[in-house]
């Protein structure tokens, strides 16, 4: 103070210089040679990048493009429209081409109208039920539609329960399960989760603030939910139909075991397997079946774009849950209590039909066994065996996969990342039928050994890792997103090498979501239908999906198929659960960096 | 600078390394985004070292950069007067405590600290003696076996600190360590911190973005700005002769007036030079002599620097200082 005041209270000088020009710092060096520091070897980034790519490139990106080639080859080499002419000339498959659409379309629909108001309920209603609706949204997923498709046709069908108890009381029946129709019935029963869970998560990421504003601007009511909340919510919705869109129209096991054949997926299978690998009609099939999933998916992307509608800020709340009056409640309760049992109905309908005796033109089995499970345990040991080695082996290289390519698009400085994580995640729109004609058509001529790979177990495995790469990919992702850099940037600081702070510090944080990757890319793998279908080759190889197809085409194969499938059904139930738990327990350990 | 507590000669300042940063320049994007633009510091060994300045000056990245997290594109690196550019992060024995603290939450207290050791290949009996002392250094004994999502924000700092300073680093460097603490144990640390770098007498650098803690912690500090060091210096003079109009504004708070240097005699310019001073122009003040660093040529125009700490407000007729001056005003608006 006395100082400045002797210093005419005035402390500091003229500023000549603006405001950031250098100034001459303490050391006056000179100039010195500057050494060029470059940047520490990525060798082993660039070895796993090449790697990973090529595993992809053969098995994802090579099928596929050859069976695009097919589907315009002229057989002499040049490029032709003509398979396509060909095929739109086919009544047949005119027929079966609009049927597809019919049918994803309209499931599309039919799972929105069960999901929209369920998950409106759970996000916005203090409402009893919620638990109810999360298990509505899990237990179709355990079950695989071809499965469910058989249970259904017993409690639906022509002759099932619910028509016989309506035919008996009331005289009418209700066609549920015929053609197009059971198609639509069961897969919009199978895939409404899809759109329940993506949208309850939009609703819930909508920041209370957002309605609260359109309340205090006089919107209420109807007005407020398609002004404000659906608007908001819109790109979780797209989300779930676009993927219940792709799911569908993909579907193969649903229309063979019901019985429909005049629509796409049905058709390249029998083409395929009936007519041979030559005939251009199932390639085109398999173009039409990519091009709808991929225009599906760029809808999808369209409609996201640039509306990242998290708008839950710091410190913002979810919306308050409003109580449901007593008219709205009964209807809120009516609605979950029937949608739970139609979804719970293919697997009571799959347990009762394992223990059934005799079942046919009575609403309920006249008498119970438990043989179905010892001719199940007789004849499929080896199925089980199948199963838990393809899927072992296919989870184990996607997580492998995973966690190398979430590492790479996520650690590493390395150019064209961004199109590796593309690739892998574009497998979600390869059907898996079209990877098995791929397959079948690209390794035809490959052998191991002398054993023809295109026969071999292995194609198999690998079209499940190729299908399930995706889910695996995101987990890990997650995973290592979770894992902040500093924490691996601590570990070399204080004299760790890259693997050993990969030993000590990532794998160790990373295991939950690696683990969890792996249980769901081997559950969803183990239900997988179409793909495998096609590349069995032989009983000693088909696992335990292969299996139940096979039972459910004979009368007396039913039983026995429905307890593989119940059998089935608990592997999966039992796989999702730990996996649950264990996603649930890394959210709530994970450490909260500030 | 002579410091009591430095000079009371702890063994380990013996220890202490200087770091050198020569001409070191960072570009990301094929040099299209300049980082760091010709950076040279001279940092002396024992020295407690701020790099202060706002986000995105390049605090962090030169921080990082010495770490060996970031790599130049050209300069050089030496510590302790070896050139460290190429030597990977984890070879370097530099200590750093991240500003998220990055403590392993699979790992005990005790486990964190023994991190670095136990990848020193130290012996099992050496490893339990050395954390049981690095935690007795930050008072936290009772806590070895506590994961760390069961400490406070203070407790894991402390952690961290201790896991940093168990590997005996060369160089100790903190990436803005105070930010995530609450204002009353910002203070508290602030001092911890001071207290247990000069009983080390281990060469620290200080990333901030708070003037206040750097000028309050630090013996000397780099002020930056756009990927530029504008200012190296004590506290003090920093806040008395900044150089540059940056530096007067982000360092305490300032009033800038526009003003011209005099026209003067050669004579009465070689005095006022010899006063380390100058006689400039400016509307509000009229001509005033001021203290001046350097001397800047005749007619340059530019501004006034004034600290509202060196203001005074007095009734009329109050009798003025022979070194005041002196302005007349009436009070508008209070």
């Amino acid at each position: 103070m006395q100082l400045q005041r002797a210093q005419s209270g005035v402390a500091g000088a003229l500023d000549t210089s603006g405001s950031s020009a250098p100034s001459g710092t303490g050391t006056n060096a000179g100039k010195l040679n500057a050494g060029k520091l470059t940047a520490p070897s990525e060798a082993g980034g660039i070895a796993l990048a090449i790697a990973a790519a090529a595993f992809l490139l053969l098995f994802l990106v090579i099928p596929v493009a050859t069976v695009i080639r097919a589907a315009f080859a002229d057989g002499a080499g040049g490029l032709t429209f003509g398979h396509f002419g060909a095929f739109f000339g086919l009544t047949l498959m005119r027929e079966s081409f609009v049927n597809s659409l019919v049918v994803a379309l309209l499931s599309v629909l039919c799972a929105s109208i069960i999901a929209v108001p369920l998950a409106y309920l759970t996000a916005r209603f203090a409402f009893r039920g919620a638990l109810l609706i999360q298990t509505l949204g899990v237990l179709p997923l355990i079950m695989p539609p071809f499965v469910g498709a058989v249970a259904m046709q017993l409690i639906f069908g022509k002759s099932g329960s619910v028509n016989l108890l309506l035919s008996e009381h009331f005289d009418i029946t209700l066609p549920f399960m015929e053609g197009l129709a059971g198609v639509v019935f069961v897969e919009s029963l199978h895939y409404f989760p899809f759109i329940l869970l993506n949208l309850t998560a939009a609703l819930a990421n909508i920041d209370s603030a957002m309605e609260e504003a359109a309340q205090n601007l006089g919107s209420s009511g109807f007005a407020l939910f398609r002004r404000v909340v659906f608007p908001l919510a819109l790109p979780g919705y797209v989300a779930g139909a676009s993927l219940v869109f792709v799911k569908v129209f993909d579907d193969l096991g649903t229309p063979l075991v019901l019985n429909v054949t005049n629509m796409l997926a049905p058709q390249a299978y029998l083409r395929i397997t009936s007519v041979g690998l030559e005939d251009p009609v199932g390639y085109v099939i398999s173009v039409l079946m990519i091009a709808f999933s991929v225009l599906a998916m760029w809808l999808a992307s369209l409609t996201l774009r640039n509306r990242d509608y998290a708008t839950t800020q710091r410190g913002g709340a979810a919306a308050a849950k409003r109580a449901l009056r007593p008219w709205q409640a009964v209807l809120a309760y009516g609605w979950v209590v029937l949608m739970l049992l139609l979804t719970l109905s293919p697997h009571i309908g799959l347990l009762l039909l394992s223990f059934a005796k005799v079942w046919s033109f009575s609403p309920l089995p006249e008498a119970y066994t438990l043989e179905h499970y010892a001719t199940m345990f007789g004849d499929s040991g080896g199925m089980l065996g199948n199963t838990l080695l393809y899927c072992g082996l296919a989870a184990l290289i996607d997580v492998l996969l995973g966690v190398t390519i979430a590492w790479l698009i996520l650690r590493s400085r390395l150019p064209l990342m961004k199109s590796l994580d593309f690739i892998a995640t574009a497998s979600l729109a390869i059907p898996g039928l079209v990877l098995a004609i791929g397959y079948l058509r690209t390794f035809r001529d490959v052998e191991i050994n002398g054993v023809a790979l295109a026969g071999s177990w292995l194609l198999i495995m690998l079209a499940y890792s190729i299908r399930r790469l995706p889910y695996a990919l995101r987990a890990c992702v997650a995973a290592l997103q979770q894992v902040h850099v500093s924490l691996e940037e601590a570990a070399q600081n204080l004299g760790a090498s890259r693997t050993r702070t990969m030993q000590r510090v990532m794998v160790p944080l990373m295991a939950g979501g690696i683990l969890a990757g792996f249980v769901t890319s081997f559950i969803t793998a183990a239900v997988e239908l179409s793909a495998t279908l096609l590349l069995t080759t032989s009983q000693g190889q088909a696992p335990m999906s292969y299996g139940i197809y096979l039972y459910m085409q004979s009368i007396a194969g039913r039983g026995p198929g429905a307890a593989l499938g119940v059998l089935a059904l608990v592997v999966v139930a039992l796989g999702t659960f730990c996996a649950n738990r264990v996603m649930r327990s890394l959210q709530h350990g994970r450490q909260e960096l500030p | 600078m002579i410091d009591p507590d430095r000079s009371a000669g702890h063994a380990a300042v013996e220890g202490a390394c200087e770091v050198q940063i020569h001409h070191i320049a960072l570009s990301y994007d094929g040099g299209r985004t300049q980082v760091l633009k010709d950076i040279s510091l001279d940092i002396r060994a024992g020295e407690l070292f701020a790099l202060l300045g706002p986000s995105g000056s390049g605090k962090s990245t030169l921080l990082r950069l010495i770490a060996g997290f970031n790599t130049a594109q050209s300069g050089q690196l030496l510590v302790g007067g070896e050139d460290i550019s190429q030597v990977p992060p984890h070879q370097r024995n530099i200590g750093m405590v991240f500003q998220n603290y990055a403590l392993w939450p699979h790992m005990t207290v005790r486990d964190n600290v023994a991190f670095g050791l136990v990848e020193r290949r130290w012996a099992r009996s050496a490893i339990d003696t050395k954390v049981a002392e690095m935690l007795s250094l930050v008072g936290l004994e009772d806590y070895a076996a506590r994961r760390p999502n069961q400490l406070s924000g203070g407790q894991q700092q402390r952690v961290a600190l201790a896991r940093t300073l168990a590997i005996s680093p060369r160089v100790l460097l903190l990436d803005e360590p105070l930010s995530n603490l609450d204002a009353n144990l910002r203070v508290q640390m602030r001092e911890e911190l001071k207290r247990l770098q000069r009983r080390l007498g281990i060469t620290t650098i200080f990333v901030t973005h708070d003037q206040e803690e750097a000028l309050t912690t630090c013996d000397r500090i780099a002020v930056m700005d756009g990927g530029i060091v504008q200012q190296v210096g004590r506290p003090d003079q920093l806040y008395d002769d900044p150089v540059n109009r940056f530096v007067a504004r982000f360092i305490g708070s300032v009033n800038l007036l526009p003003a011209r240097v005099l026209r003067d005699t050669e004579a009465a310019e070689a005095v006022t030079r010899q006063l380390k001073a100058v006689r400039v122009e400016s509307d509000v003040f009229g001509i005033i002599t001021v203290p001046a660093h350097s001397v800047p040529p005749s007619e340059t125009r530019g501004e006034l620097a004034l600290r509202p700490l060196a203001m005074h407000l007095a009734p009329e007729g109050t009798a003025a200082r022979p070194d005041d001056i002196v302005i007349a005003g009436q009070i508008v608006e209070r």
